[in-house]
């Protein structure tokens, strides 16, 4: 009887709960939703204007580019959801492929060496781990240090050589495809990875306890969760993943450079955070996140098609990026008007915001056409 | 009455000897660098005799002017619980409007050229500022893409193009190297914003709101004060900080590129938390920033001249950032155990 009420009990308390967040919560659970509706609209206006956005082999080929975005992202997804961030992951790859290249360069069998930047790339991310989880120094810090540290050590491992003159059966795994198929290897091993992450982080113990630190860590200690512990196992599989996606980058350009990979933590983190992951913890999934980096590679594939120069482009996803948080609370914003009073002061602080940076384009567009005239 | 009086001077005895205490370790703590930066500066130059030379501490000082300017204006970000990674972008972005502008209209008075740029800068931060205030975008979010805006701006606006040196009026490059007053005018700019910058921290209302911002929002609303505002205003100071920096890169390097000052913003954050800057918010000081910046300017100086190659100094300067945040956290804990 008593489990009878407590049962009927709580839907009631759950609604009460949530009926303040209406708005928010209907949004994130609707977040998938709209990057599905972006992605479709992303290829209907790509298909209008290209006539090789549908083609198997260009999509084959422009799919692998972002696998290595892809697989980084997988564990940044688990760090984010513990309102953490690895800064480190491009860096880490960096290293780990530079090293390898070393190795190589000196002549040591190519599997060993891959080993061998893979166990760097660990490494690196057990001293991350070892700072974050044990010594409870602040993540951005902490891989902000290991930022400069590893992709120092990666020019300090190759200088301004290259690797160069991997076998075919190391480049494979950059540019090989899967049995004859269309689908490239680094593709199908990232599928087979984030369902494994996704199954991870849904449905499993370890996974409850990621949102569990997110939400509030100091009641996840109280409650007994293994919290350094667990921080210090999600970064030392950020540095494995970070080296695998080094080793990956490595093989399909068939060469390496210590600038490898320079920035992309950006991407990392910003495919993470269109998919729905709240940076300060908590909230996202695994399949907002994928959705994500599609939608993104399709947008960047359209807008490379059309001669979009590469800057721009991250301009534009930048933008996305921006427009995708503010969207939702300007949406709240803007219902909680209607019930206030319009008040003077605000509106002209409207105007001169809108005033200020019309100017500034103004002036932006003005003295660009001058440059152009000139050029 | 007699006790109540006993006790209540015993605790006032206590609270002194607390804030004793405070002052002594955050003085012990500036010292620590200070002592960081002699032990480094000794073993140099006992390796190499050129670095105890006027001519190369005129060059460190020269070199992290710059890195000085923007650091203040990360260090009063970071101590809102804020950061901004876009310092780097609009560094860029200026530097590339003003240098065209330059180009263009050559007559243009230096003058209105450092205005441009600092007007410039202020309205690219205030779209940080607004983005995080009114938006409720996390800092770190907003700033990284607003990174990728601007530096994708700077490419649709040069066309990829660059602007050289002999594109540049003789008198605009004078700007950052002339030395009017004995010293190079670069190393003048950076000690007069760096007394600014103190001053406006510890004296000013404002400037306490700033601290007050970070240490407890909530407390700092409650306390009256319009927490958006100050937000608002340090995002567009280092915006405003950014486009003066800017008009000095473009004067120092004599030219404006489409990745000028790329990474610079991760040596600004290192250099606020070498100087004892929390990313937590609410703590920081001026001469520690100044300490800092200087501590990473004698740190690639002296790589340079003890013959380390380029290619080792950026791992050096990683591993010292982690050094510096892992002593700082250690002292913090000495800190916490005293005063229990």
């Amino acid at each position: 009887m008593k489990a009878e009420n407590s049962q009927e009990l709580k839907p009631e308390t759950l609604i009460a709960e949530k009926a303040e967040h209406y708005s928010l919560s209907t949004l994130f659970k609707h977040w998938e939703w709209m990057l599905v509706g972006l992605i479709i609209a992303v290829v209907l206006v790509n298909t209008n204007l290209s006539p090789y956005f549908l083609n198997a082999n260009n999509l084959s080929r422009t799919s692998s580019d972002f696998m290595e975005i892809g697989l980084m992202m997988l564990p940044m997804v688990f760090i984010i959801v513990t309102g953490n961030i690895d800064l480190s992951v491009a860096s880490n790859m960096g290293m780990s492929a530079s090293f390898m290249g070393l190795l190589h360069n000196m002549g040591v069998n190519i599997w060993v060496a891959a080993l061998a930047g893979l166990l760097l790339g660990t490494l690196g991310g057990v001293l991350n781990g070892y700072l974050v989880g044990r010594v409870k120094l602040p993540a951005l810090v902490v891989t902000l240090g290991t930022y400069a540290f590893f992709r120092g050590l990666a020019y300090g491992f190759l200088g301004d050589q290259a690797a160069r003159n991997y076998p075919p059966e190391f480049t494979y795994f950059g540019q090989g495809k899967v049995f004859g198929t269309l689908v490239p290897f680094s593709v199908a091993l990232f599928a087979v990875l984030a369902i494994l992450f996704g199954l991870v982080l849904h449905k499993t113990t370890f996974g409850r306890y990621l949102y569990a630190i997110g939400n509030n860590e100091n009641a996840a200690i109280y409650s007994g969760v293994p919290v350094s512990k667990i921080k210090f196992r999600i970064y030392v599989l950020s540095g494995f993943i970070s080296a695998l996606a080094g080793l990956i980058l490595a093989a399909r350009f068939g060469s390496t450079r210590p600038d490898n990979g320079t920035g992309l933590e950006l991407s990392v983190i910003t495919a993470a955070v269109l998919g729905g992951l709240d940076i300060n913890g908590g909230k996202g999934t695994m399949y907002g996140a994928a959705l994500s980096l599609l939608l993104i590679g399709l947008l960047k594939f359209g807008m490379g098609l059309m001669n979009i120069q590469s800057q721009v482009q991250s301009m534009v996803v930048g933008l996305l990026l921006i427009i995708s948080i503010l969207l939702p609370h300007f949406v709240s914003q803007i219902s909680s008007i209607r019930k206030d009073r319009i008040r003077w002061k605000s509106i002209l602080a409207i105007v001169a915001v809108v005033l200020v940076f019309a100017a500034f384009f103004a002036f932006f567009f003005w003295s660009r056409a001058a440059v152009i005239a000139s050029v | 009455m007699n006790i109540q009086n006993t006790a209540g001077e015993a605790h006032k005895k206590a609270t002194t000897k607390k804030t004793g205490f405070w002052m002594n370790l955050l003085r012990v703590r500036e010292a620590g660098i200070s002592l960081i930066i002699l032990i480094l500066v000794v073993l140099v130059s006992l390796r190499a005799p050129a670095f105890l030379t006027a001519d190369n501490f005129m060059d460190i000082l020269m070199n992290i002017s710059i890195l000085v300017i923007v650091s203040l204006a990360q260090t009063m970000v970071l101590i809102t619980h804020g950061i901004d990674l876009s310092v780097s972008s609009i560094i860029g972005l200026v530097a590339m409007m003003v240098a065209f502008i330059l180009k263009q209209y050559p007559g243009t008075p230096i003058f209105s050229a450092v205005l441009l740029g600092m007007a410039l800068g202020t309205v690219l931060g205030s779209f940080n500022g607004l983005v995080i205030t009114f938006g409720n975008v996390p800092p770190i979010i907003a700033t990284l893409g607003s990174q990728s805006i601007f530096r994708g701006l700077v490419f649709y606006y040069s066309q990829g193009t660059w602007i050289n040196s002999f594109e540049l009026p003789a008198n605009f490059k004078l700007l950052s190297k002339g030395t009017p007053l004995g010293l190079p005018n670069l190393v003048i700019f950076a000690v007069v914003i760096a007394v600014l910058v103190y001053f406006f921290l510890k004296y000013t209302r404002t400037g306490r709101d700033i601290y007050a911002v970070g240490s407890n929002p909530d407390a700092a609303q409650f306390a009256g004060i319009r927490t958006h505002r100050v937000k608002l205003l340090v995002y567009m100071l280092s915006g405003l900080l950014s486009g003066f920096a800017a008009v000095l890169w473009a004067s120092r390097f004599e030219s404006a590129q489409t990745n000028t000052a790329l990474g610079f913003e991760l040596q600004t954050v290192t250099a606020s938390v070498i100087g004892g800057v929390s990313t937590s918010g609410g703590a920081g000081t001026v001469p520690g920033v100044l300490l800092g910046a200087l501590l990473l300017g004698i740190i690639q100086n002296s790589l340079t001249l003890v013959r380390i190659s380029a290619f080792w100094q950026m791992a050096a300067q990683g591993l010292l950032i982690l050094i510096a945040v892992i002593s700082d956290k250690y002292i913090l804990e000495r800190v916490e155990k005293i005063k229990k």
